[in-house]
């Protein structure tokens, strides 16, 4: 398989914060990988850097052999998918999903029957026809996520990021919602990166999982190889603290997760 | 009879707010204005037009009008530049440019007018300058602009900045992650999300503009028929003759009501708009 994304040495400091230190990590073509790691892990700002959201101090992001550095943040045709969506709340289902076929310039724009046909296409895929003409502020919080998910998709990334795709949402839908991301990965083949902190998320769906502590990569892996051979004491220590055994029954006193 | 709402006041308590409310209005608000009307047309409907036909009237108009088309694009575009400004970048002094838009909310608009003519007057700084190369600014139509414009800026900004802060960057983050240009994203997203603010501020910038006294009266000269704006011109009659006074002030007060049947049109317009952006999300 060849690596879709390549991530050398990045460092990132805000003032006078170390964010990331010099984290390196290839992602091949139609990878399914999760982020994980604790609140403050740099995860997110990781996450942020590949979409171009943000600028890296030290280090180079590729594209297979394309530099980031090079591509401005349109050219990099990255889907990213925020936490709380940043759907534009004056602008129906139908539009939200259209805007990044809209947005191109003239000459790359799709003709406006094209677009019309990629959304309800896209609607379908996210299993919200018949909503098209709602708004945003109309919709569940499940249902605001597939359309950011639907919008993503429209510019047909070459990578898909999502930024804690359940953080936001209540238990019920989030498993149900995690089932139907793994299965529309199958589908549709994108490479696809999510930060996520809660371990029973990354290790269910993702084909690898990088868990990241204090803006370094502590291990990269398979959930087995991870699961099997924590590669340190921060990433056995990590794993440790969900597991439902003696802790739960010491302390009445559920752990939060997020 | 209907239970009532736990958490509401009692009945008393309601409707003597809700009285209150009315009875001050009505003191302040609707009796000066129902006086104006009934002072303009106490000599008859003749007299009434007659006092607004009058030249000097209509150049007092035509002038208040064409500095409120000045002023008031141009703090639009200055709020939105303000707004944009300190709501989506971090740089230091932020909080001293904030401060300095609210300045003339809290400097008397008298003084607003004198640092006008300390500066561009006669005896003011650039004032040798300015006389050299023939420009006139105080006593001329460029400073009424001028004062006019420094009085009513705050309110478009002020108007917006806060709405923009409470919405944040993030679907400007998005618009831009989907390959939008930063022009594209201004109009498809930053600006229908502020438009009833900026039109709100537009309107109360504009009704501020048309209505200006206290720094107008300094930098205008009062000069009949060329300088003198509607409150000046009011100001004037109203030592000469007051029926003419108050049937000019019926004009600001049109004005005014012309304003604010405009934003209720807008409103009622786009009330499917504003209902579906302040809607919140139905029970699921």
């Amino acid at each position: 398989m060849s690596i879709a994304l390549r991530i050398e040495q990045i460092e990132k400091n805000f003032r006078d914060t170390q964010v990331l230190r010099g984290v390196s990590l290839n992602i091949e073509q139609g990878e399914l990988i999760a982020l994980l790691g604790p609140s403050g892990s740099g995860k997110t700002t990781l996450l942020r850097t590949i979409a171009g959201l943000e600028f890296q101090d030290r280090g180079d992001i590729l594209f297979g052999d394309i530099n980031a550095r090079q591509l401005s943040l349109r050219e990099r045709r990255i889907g990213f998918v925020f936490q709380h969506y940043a759907l534009f709340r004056h602008m129906t289902v139908q539009d939200n999903i259209a805007f990044g076929l809209r947005a191109k310039p003239r000459k790359q724009r799709p003709a406006e029957t094209e677009i019309r046909k990629r959304v309800s296409e896209l609607l379908q895929l996210v299993q919200l026809d018949g909503l098209e003409s709602r708004y945003p502020a109309q919709l569940s919080g499940g249902q605001r996520q597939r359309v950011a998910l639907a919008r993503a998709l429209a510019i047909d990334p070459r990578l898909l990021l999502l930024d804690e795709p359940f953080g936001a949402l209540d238990t019920k839908i989030r498993k149900d919602l995690r089932q139907w991301l793994k299965e529309l990965h199958h589908r549709t083949g994108h490479t696809t990166i999510f930060v996520t902190h809660d371990q029973d998320e990354a290790f269910e769906l993702a084909d690898r999982v990088a868990i990241l502590s204090d803006g370094r990569l502590e291990q990269v892996g398979t959930p087995d190889q991870i699961r099997q051979h924590p590669a340190n004491d921060f990433v056995a220590e990590f794993l440790g603290q969900k597991q439902p055994h003696e802790s739960a029954r010491i302390l009445p006193l559920k752990r939060k997760t997020f | 009879m209907p239970r009532r709402d736990p958490i509401g006041e009692s009945a008393f308590t309601r409707s003597g707010l809700i009285l209150l409310v009315v009875a001050f209005l009505g003191v302040v608000v609707f009796l000066p204005l129902a006086i104006i009307f009934a002072e303009a047309l106490r000599n008859g409907v003749a007299t009434y037009f007659a006092a607004l036909a009058d030249p000097d009237t209509l150049s007092a108009l035509r002038l208040t009008l064409t500095v409120a088309a000045i002023a008031v694009p141009f703090n639009a575009l200055f709020g939105l530049c303000a707004a944009w400004a300190t709501t989506k970048y971090e740089f230091p002094g932020k909080n001293l440019l904030l401060a300095l838009i609210d300045i003339p909310f809290s400097v008397s608009p008298v003084i607003s007018g004198l640092i006008y003519v300390l500066m561009f007057g006669a005896h003011g700084v650039l004032g040798p300058w300015l006389k050299d190369h023939h420009i006139d600014i105080i006593f001329a139509v460029p400073g009424i602009v001028l004062a006019t414009t420094f009085v009513t800026f705050p309110f478009v900004a002020r108007e917006i900045i806060p709405l923009m802060q409470a919405q944040g960057t993030e679907e400007e983050q998005a618009s831009l992650s989907l390959g939008a240009s930063g022009l594209y994203t201004f109009w498809h997203v930053t600006l229908p999300n502020i438009k009833w603010a900026l039109l709100y501020g537009v309107l109360l910038c504009n009704a501020r503009a048309m209505g200006e006294f206290g720094a107008v009266s300094v930098v205008s000269g009062h000069i009949r028929g060329l300088t003198n704006t509607l409150p000046l011109h009011i100001e004037i009659q109203y030592a000469e003759n007051i029926t003419a006074a108050f049937a000019v002030a019926t004009l600001l007060a049109g004005l005014a009501l012309v304003t604010l049947v405009i934003k209720t049109l807008l409103e009622w317009r786009y009330a499917d708009e504003l209902a579906a952006a302040h809607r919140t999300v139905g029970a699921h």
